[in-house]
């Protein structure tokens, strides 16, 4: 479904990667690996159409990526806390729901929140949780946003044990009903198989 | 079109939540159009021939001072970055917050410049022009200041750059707002100015947008 080939990207005069190419099918999901500074979050960020590749490309079910289709199967978590610190955790899931057009009722927010050990913290300001909570409250996206491709840089920072190993079996529940992702991360991961590509 | 809705809730929402940054900009019109009347004194006719200048000139500078924030927040947590990347086309949610930056820092101002008029010694008829006027240029002031906006964003220093940069632009606006006014107030009917200021409003509504959108994609890169 998804067809990477022959991607490479520089950063002003200096080399990133060149020549990445990968597939991914239904279930399938790739451990992007390197060092520091070699180019993970440029890939992923290529790879959801954020910045525009030097060469290659990218096809999403045979048709080049970044399609309006393709952004209705993606969900991209970054770096950033991507929250709003003002709002309350079931408030920023709603309204992303509402901007990305998706209908989404209290009961899978809630339930989602609570999956992510969240309760009693749904009506609270943001700004006022741990850092590895507002991880949580972005993680909540993953149930709460129907998406068939993942793409998650760096999604294990700032997490403690329990939700490694939650989001571990978020993953996993993902690819077993036909997901499929892509994840950087410097630990090895709590998902069974998987393909590995070493920038 | 429910993107577009959904983006102007959320930007009241936060607004509603954050109720200085918007207040600060009200205040601010509200101040400096009422320090000319009493730096002057009371003189009737120079300040009813100033009047639609210091008005227009006070509703850019608060139009300008709530621009930066209209996309640095959203960049800096990220929450920019998933709308560029949301099944939304990012023309429309960039449509909503640039409207709902209108319904907070322009509408604003449009409601208050009738009172604010009546320090200036104009009559009914002048202010009722002045509010048709602002209520076709503080739209066509939001949407320029976007392109700006989006230009500068992630610049160091970007506050002053984007004053420079947005300010020129907002001549023809000024010109034909205040204009509208003068031309009442002198007799000459201000039909031609508004309806030139509809025209920029119009072309402004369909291009702005769509400028900004390309300008932030950019700025994401």
């Amino acid at each position: 479904m998804l067809n990477v080939s022959g991607l490479a990207c520089s950063r002003g005069e200096r080399r990133l990667f060149a020549d990445v190419s990968f597939s991914l099918a239904a279930g399938e999901w790739l451990h992007v690996q390197g060092e520091n500074g070699a180019g993970k979050t440029s890939l992923m960020r290529l790879l959801v159409g954020l910045s525009s590749a030097d060469a290659g490309k990218i096809l999403w079910r045979e048709e080049p990526a970044p399609s309006t289709e393709f952004r209705r199967d993606l969900i991209y978590l970054g770096h950033h806390a991507a929250v709003k610190e003002d709002l309350t955790p079931l408030e920023n899931l709603h309204l992303a729901a509402a901007l990305d057009g998706i209908a989404l009722d209290e009961r899978t927010s809630l339930a989602a929140l609570i999956r992510l050990g969240l309760r009693g913290r749904e009506e609270l300001p943001v700004r006022v949780l741990s850092a590895g909570q507002k991880r949580r409250v972005l993680l909540a996206r993953l149930l709460t946003r129907p998406a068939v491709l993942w793409v998650l840089d760096e999604a294990f920072n700032a997490l403690d044990v329990s939700a490694v190993r939650l989001l571990g079996d978020l993953i996993a529940e993902h690819l077993s009903t036909g997901g499929m992702a892509v994840l950087t991360s410097h630990q090895p991961l709590p998902v069974p198989g998987g393909k590995a590509l070493v920038l | 079109m429910n993107a577009l809705l959904a983006t102007v809730r959320r930007d009241l929402l936060l607004a509603l939540r954050r109720k200085s940054e918007v207040l600060t900009a009200v205040f601010f019109f509200v101040i400096v159009t009422s320090l000319f009347p009493l730096g002057i004194g009371p003189e009737p006719v120079l300040l009813k021939k100033i009047a639609p200048g210091i008005l227009w000139v006070a509703a850019l500078l608060a139009t300008l001072l709530g621009l930066p924030r209209l996309f640095a927040a959203d960049h800096m947590d990220g929450t920019l970055e998933q709308m560029a990347l949301s099944p939304s086309p990012l023309g429309l949610l960039v449509a909503g917050k640039i409207l709902a930056h209108w319904l907070l820092c322009g509408l604003p101002l449009v409601l208050l410049a009738p009172v604010l008029g009546l320090q200036f010694d104009l009559d009914a008829s002048a202010l009722a022009v002045l509010t048709v006027a602002l209520l076709l240029g503080t739209p066509l002031l939001s949407l320029i200041g976007a392109i700006g906006a989006a230009l500068t964003l992630g610049v160091r220093g970007g506050g002053v750059l984007l004053a420079l940069l947005v300010l020129p632009l907002y001549i023809p606006a000024l010109i034909f707002g205040a204009g509208a006014v003068e031309a009442h107030i002198a007799g000459l009917g201000s039909g031609g100015h508004l309806s030139l200021l509809a025209a920029m409003l119009a072309l402004a509504v369909f291009f702005a947008p769509w400028a900004t959108t390309a300008a932030l994609r950019v700025a994401l890169e």
